[in-house]
């Protein structure tokens, strides 16, 4: 039989900072995504409102929310990173 | 007729695949190596082999195909898609590569040591896993018949046979490779699919660079004598009108010879249009378009602008043009997309399925609504927004991406691996809907099967480009399905037979049942990708992650906020999660029409369940929890 335990790792001092982190980041993504689905349930046509460079709400909304998902990742990232480096965690067996 | 090179470049992968996992074959010894490649993957390493597992035959052909057909709509998908991995990376990244070892079940269980839990998330993998592996497994067959020359089954049979192979033989480290191989060439010969077809630009009559002249299709008047339909051409004899939903259809004679026309009433006159159309006889025989159905007999590949922001004939056609230009030009209110619908209706003994041109204006395509009905019914509404749900949440609940955790050293390569895979993927989906709108708009659009949308495009650019993406397209389809496998064998052997059951001996045992599980799994695949022949692969996907999002999610996130979790509330949810999705998309109106009946009779409205089945599984596990309080260790994570 091969009952192992799951694999331990260190304590991770960081750990609650970015979980923290983590559900707000979450929370502001959430928030976009959220207006995305309310806008187009409640007024459809304002998605056809031209924006930016010819280019309308629709595509202008739905580039934004691959690229804002990027920025954030970045963010959240450098910052666990850095906490990480402050308190000597890394996440490391 | 088929062409040396794409059979020597689909050879030359076949082989790189195969070459690749007989190199690893060593490292697989151990129940480590198998199942996580020793967790010694680099991060971006692993975060492109993320891309390679995840951007799966739904993404590439699925989602052009249905941006193709449906306009802005197939994009919802791509959004859905990557706003999941905000889900992973914030929430469920760190936490998964910090409980588990080889599977979710172990991260799920980490803090209980349950037998409920390991069975039912055991269960949910393999369920999860298999309606993951439907769409791949259609995506394969429909590859192989414009690329090979060979039957939808044929393709099938061939990735079942050498997925089955790369799992066999090196497991996680194999299918790590493959997928990181298959995820950098998708975004590299994406992208120049998406340079050349922005070289070429937009035109009226799109004629794929002179290759093949663009084909008009005629109209005709008509008037209505003694309410009898009388086409003005005289040479047509009226045989009968049929009428599906709203729409009308005439089927005239001509030299003996029967179509089918579009009739509409414009400004007091009545207008016939003509349309293409399939016949299935009664004796299993096909008709299309009023000859026999066979290689050179198919239905026309359709898809073009009607007007380009106003301008008609050659001075629409923009030549060389940047990438918001194009989206903006498309999305014109003064341009018109030519979209095809189909209606169906009997006619005697043949079942007749009619493709009709629809012209829509730009503004309607480059926004949400053709497909979905946003101002429709509420029922149609709120299937919408179950769809945007089940995506958003369903990703990190998918057992093949959370498995791609324990390939990499500790939590901080999971985070960046996880950033890696969010930048690829989302240039990827970024690249999806200008490859669906150019399908759209070069005349490429398969009407019997949305799905080789990509490809036809690659095709419209000249054989090599045709080539190395329905290369491509068949290793994504390799990567995914080779990630659903190991996800599967884990579940069975590592999961079901060692930790639940306790009947594993050895590493080494533990292995070879793994093995022996790709065989069985694939095998399945393999009949399942058969029978589901035709079906949009984006939508059988968004079914899997809905699946996903009711089963899995409640639990992993619960595990991790909320302490009074209890093992009987996640074995519990995990139940009704997967109870409660399935059963929903049993009785769903598009699963009534696969079967054959009517969908307005299926007893229940929704295509997509998310929207009742994931907060059904959350409030289960809630109440289980609180009932079963006391008698269960709480989470410590």
């Amino acid at each position: 039989m091969l009952h192992e335990p799951a694999a331990q790792y260190g304590n991770d001092p960081a750990f609650a900072y970015k979980r923290k982190l983590g559900v707000r980041m979450f929370s502001v993504y959430a928030l976009l995504y959220l207006s995305f689905i309310v806008i187009n349930l409640i007024k459809p046509v304002l998605m056809e409102t031209i924006i930016v460079a010819g280019l309308n709400l629709a595509v202008v909304y739905g580039f934004s929310l691959i690229i804002i998902a990027l920025i954030l990742a970045l963010i959240y990232n450098r910052a666990c990173g850095k906490r990480e480096a402050a308190l000597g965690a890394g996440g490391s067996k | 007729m088929i062409d040396i090179l794409p059979v020597a470049l689909f050879v030359f992968f076949v082989a790189l695949v195969l070459a690749i996992s007989f190199y690893f074959a060593g490292k697989a010894k151990s129940a480590s190596g198998y199942y996580a490649a020793g967790g010694s993957i680099h991060w971006g390493v692993n975060g492109i082999a993320f891309a390679g597992d995840y951007l799966s035959a739904a993404s590439f052909l699925g989602i052009c195909g249905m941006i193709a057909t449906s306009g802005y709509d197939g994009f919802l998908y791509s959004i859905g898609y990557l706003a999941g991995w905000i889900v992973a990376l914030f929430i469920v990244a760190e936490p998964m590569k910090r409980l588990g070892k080889y599977t979710f079940t172990d991260a799920l269980d980490a803090n209980f040591n349950h037998r409920g839990i390991k069975l039912m998330a055991a269960i949910s993998t393999l369920v999860v896993s298999i309606a993951y592996l439907i769409p791949q497994m259609v995506g394969a067959g429909t590859l192989v018949t414009p690329l090979l020359g060979l039957p939808h089954y044929v393709g099938v049979i061939l990735v079942g046979a050498i997925v089955i192979t790369i799992v066999a033989t090196a497991g996680m480290t194999s299918t790590t490779y493959v997928q990181f191989l298959k995820g950098s060439l998708l975004l590299v010969f994406s992208l120049v699919l998406v340079i050349a077809m922005l070289y070429r630009g937009l035109s009226t009559a799109p004629d794929q660079g002179g290759r093949v002249p663009f084909p008009e299709y005629r109209t005709m008047l008509a008037a209505e004598v003694n309410g009898v339909l009388v086409p003005e051409d005289g040479t047509y004899a009226l045989a009968e009108v049929k009428k599906s939903g709203s729409a009308s259809f005439a089927k005239l004679i001509k030299d003996g010879s029967a179509s089918w026309w579009k009739v509409s009433t414009k400004d007091d006159h009545i207008e016939l249009a003509q349309t293409q159309w399939s016949a299935s006889k009664a004796d299993g025989s096909a008709i299309i378009n009023g000859a026999p159905a066979s290689k050179t007999n198919q239905l026309a590949l359709v898809g073009n602008l009607d007007k380009i922001d106003g301008k008609t004939g050659e001075s629409a056609r923009t030549g060389i043009i940047g990438p918001f230009k194009y989206l903006s030009l498309i999305g014109s209110p003064d341009s018109t997309v030519v979209l095809w619908k189909e209606a169906k209706f009997v006619d005697g003994t043949d079942k007749v399925s009619v493709y009709y041109r629809a012209a829509t204006p730009g503004n309607k395509v480059m926004r949400p609504g053709l497909k979905f009905g946003l101002e429709g019914t509420p029922l149609e509404r709120i299937d919408f927004v179950s769809l945007m749900i089940a995506l958003f949440l369903g990703t990190a609940a998918l057992p093949h991406i959370l498995i791609r955790y324990y390939t990499v050293p500790n939590p901080a390569a999971a985070r960046k691996s996880t950033i890696v895979a969010i930048a690829a993927i989302g240039f990827f989906y970024i690249l999806t809907l200008f490859m669906g709108l150019g399908a759209m708009t070069n005349g490429v659009v398969n009407l019997a099967d949305s799905n080789m949308a990509a490809p036809l495009l690659a095709r419209s650019f000249g054989t090599f480009l045709f080539s190395m993406i329905s290369a491509i397209a068949f290793a994504t389809v390799l990567g995914t399905v080779s990630g659903l496998i190991i996800a599967a064998s884990g579940a069975v052997a590592h999961d079901l037979l060692d930790r639940f059951g306790k009947v594993i001996k050895n590493d080494a045992q533990k292995v070879l049942i793994g093995k022996l599980t790709a065989f069985v799994v694939g095998f399945i695949a393999i009949l399942l990708g058969i029978v589901f022949k035709g079906v949009n692969v984006t939508f059988l996907v968004g079914l899997a992650f809905a699946v996903a999002a009711s089963a899995n999610l409640p639990s992993i996130v619960m595990m991790l906020f909320w302490k009074r979790t209890t093992a009987q509330g996640i074995t519990a949810s995990i139940l009704v999660g997967i109870v409660s999705s399935i059963g929903l998309i049993l009785f769903s109106p598009t699963l009534f029409g696969l079967y054959g009946l009517d969908p307005a009779t299926a007893p229940i409205p929704l295509n997509n369940p998310g929207i009742i089945s994931i907060p059904l599984s959350f409030a289960t596990l809630v109440v289980v929890s609180l009932l079963s309080k006391g008698t269960q260790a709480q989470r410590a994570v």
